[in-house]
């Protein structure tokens, strides 16, 4: 399965022309750009690792460019996305969140339905990769 | 004694022999009033009667909606009655309506009890809107100043944190209303809910009449649809949600209901304007309470705020849902198949959204209003509205905002999850345009004809409804004053 967090995991993957092209609208807005990775992408997984903090003072998009090169060289198989934080009064939030890698197998999620009274089902998501420790969860060697 | 009609009668003794006066005598006309920072101000339209002298209609306007009967009354001398008098302080006629008038009205902020829409709406759109010297009279607008806000809870999540929830950023939200509306059992219903989250969609969404009828009682709702949103979860990674529609005849019943909702792990509640104000404003402190989103459907709506000479327009509205603390209001579509001319829907989508709406006239804002913190209201756009508009809607809607596609997803030919997923293409390659610097108001047909080239549902989406529009004229649009000024 494809997970489809973010917002272009339904057009085909971004080449690196594509996601400077967004990187440039977000910092033409004044956000600071993030890049964060995780092997654990629960929906529900909020914090991702950081690849350092966002960069504010970085206004260059083949400066980010640069950081998430590293970043995908340093973690091959993990999920990476790139955000834009916008620090404007009436949102402080999140302004933009796509997906720039994933791994080459997304085993997905296995939906544990625990039963109780009165028909109701209380419903778990249980990644099918967490199971193996950190760090080796999506690399070729830790496949079955 | 040769009483001048005109003006107001400041000898108390003559002003409180007993008979009836003009409004204007009694004092509700006071064209040098300043109005203080701390007072709520509404402009009508005011339509009077053959005959009836518009400053005095006005007059008469604020007078019913504050302190006055129809007669002279000796106890408003045991009160500070200038202080509690509403004052009509400006009056303008309405540019092409020669029988029409903008009335300007100042109420002191004492004159209404904090955090209560009921309250506010008692004397403002009261025992005034029967008054028979008018033949029509509608609400346009209100400035409710801080101190007033200050007192309401507003959203109980906001768009803030509603997305950060929901882990989606950057894009419209996608939703779609379950159809048909009425009939399905509550195994059905789920298939549908599961295949549109499944296909793409962000969030489904009951209809404003599924309560819980003979064909599919509300547990037996909740349940499977909790089933579908958990399994599409499952199945795209994404975090999904479907409104499970509270409404009931009673508030135990309607608590009960949203209890049950936030037991099985549902992220958003709705419910219809039609359950009233003060039932709201409860279900939004309940929604703050429990974590949970709070979603409007405004059933209704268009009895009162359609036509352009009666009423209350749907901004008034929207004001007041934002101070009542819902979190979700369906704000119109622009292109869609229900009412909606460009400026009235800029004037509420900013009055949704907005931490400050600065007056203008041409969106229908008559004054300055600061939202003072309360937190921005998602508008929500539904109601004839398909994948071929997507450049359009995200162009005049912008990106805060629910795009619900109902027939437009569960009338795709290739099937639900093809209509979700056409949708959700189209909605991120025009997005992804847009970012890129294209031009996506001109160019927004090709760029997605560019995407139906590799995503057959939406090709097959554009083919069935290309030729769909809703052309008619706006029966509410607005009527700029020629000189505005500020308030």
């Amino acid at each position: 399965m494809k997970i489809t967090q973010g917002q272009f995991s339904f057009l085909p993957d971004l080449n690196d022309e594509e996601i400077k092209k967004q990187i440039e609208y977000g910092l033409d807005q004044g956000w600071s750009i993030a890049v964060e990775h995780t092997d654990d992408p629960h929906p529900r997984n909020t914090y991702w690792s950081m690849w350092g903090t966002p960069m504010f003072d970085l206004r260059d998009p083949a400066g980010v460019m640069m950081e998430l090169n590293a970043c995908r060289k340093e973690f091959p198989n993990d999920y990476i996305k790139v955000l834009a934080f916008d620090s404007n009064k009436g949102f402080e939030t999140i302004r933009m969140s796509f997906m720039v890698q994933r791994p080459a197998d997304e085993p997905g999620f296995e939906l544990v339905r625990s039963e109780g009274p009165g028909r109701t089902v209380h419903y778990t998501l249980r990644s099918y990769a967490t199971g193996r420790p950190p760090g080796g969860r999506y690399s070729p060697a830790a496949a079955p | 004694m040769n009483k001048a009609l005109d003006v107001k009668i400041t000898d108390l003794k003559e002003r409180y022999t007993s008979g009836v006066l003009k409004y204007r005598q009694m004092g509700y006309w006071e064209p040098e009033y300043e109005p203080k920072d701390t007072d709520i101000l509404a402009v009508f339209r005011i339509t009077p009667q053959d005959g009836v002298d518009p400053v005095e209609a006005a007059a008469a306007v604020a007078g019913e909606s504050s302190t006055a009967t129809w007669t002279v009354v000796w106890t408003d001398r045991l009160t500070d009655s200038e202080y509690y008098r509403a004052k009509a302080y400006r009056v303008d006629p309405v540019p092409g309506s020669p029988d029409q008038y903008f009335a300007y009205i100042a109420y002191d902020l004492d004159l209404f009890e904090e955090g209560s829409i009921a309250n506010l709406t008692a004397s403002i759109i009261g025992n005034v809107f029967g008054f028979k010297p008018l033949k029509a009279l509608r609400l346009e607008d209100m400035r409710i100043p801080p101190h007033y806000l200050k007192t309401f809870q507003g959203p109980a999540t906001g768009i803030v944190a509603e997305r950060e929830r929901m882990n989606l950023y950057g894009r419209p939200i996608l939703g779609a209303t379950m159809k048909p509306k009425l009939g399905l059992s509550g195994r059905n219903y789920g298939r549908v809910v599961y295949e549109a989250l499944k296909g793409g969609l962000d969030f489904t969404k009951d209809d404003e009449n599924i309560n819980s009828q003979p064909f599919m009682h509300w547990r037996d709702r909740y349940l499977y649809c909790m089933e579908g949103v958990s399994k599409a979860e499952a199945e795209t990674g994404e975090v999904k949600g479907t409104y499970l529609n509270v409404t009931a005849g009673t508030m135990e019943e309607m608590y009960e209901r949203a209890e049950f909702a936030r037991d099985l792990g549902s992220v958003i509640i709705m419910i219809d304007l039609v359950i009233g104000y003060t039932a709201i404003q409860s279900m939004a402190k309940w929604a703050r309470r429990n974590d949970m989103i709070l979603h409007l459907h405004r059933a209704g709506h268009g009895t009162y705020t359609r036509q352009r000479n009666h009423g209350i327009s749907f901004r008034v509205i929207a004001k007041w849902m934002r101070m009542a603390g819902v979190d979700h209001i369906h704000a119109g579509t622009v292109v869609g198949k229900l009412e909606g001319d460009p400026n009235v829907i800029r004037g509420v989508y900013d009055t949704c959204r907005e931490i400050h709406v600065p007056q203008n006239m041409q969106h229908g804002i008559f004054f300055d209003q600061p939202w003072a913190s309360l937190k921005k209201m998602m508008p929500v756009a539904s109601g004839g509205i398909h994948a071929g508009q997507m450049h359009q809607l995200l162009h005049y809607l912008g990106e805060d905002v629910v795009l619900q596609f109902g027939g437009g997803t569960i009338g795709h030919p290739m099937g639900i999850q093809a209509g979700a997923t056409a949708n959700r293409v189209a909605l991120e390659c025009m997005v992804k345009a847009r970012n890129e610097g294209r031009d996506i108001w001109n160019e927004g047909e090709e760029i997605l004809t560019a995407a139906a080239r590799w995503c057959q549902p939406l090709r097959a989406a554009l083919d069935t409804w290309k030729d769909v529009s809703f052309n008619y004229a706006s029966t509410d649009s607005v009527d700029v004053l020629p000189t505005p000024t500020a308030s």
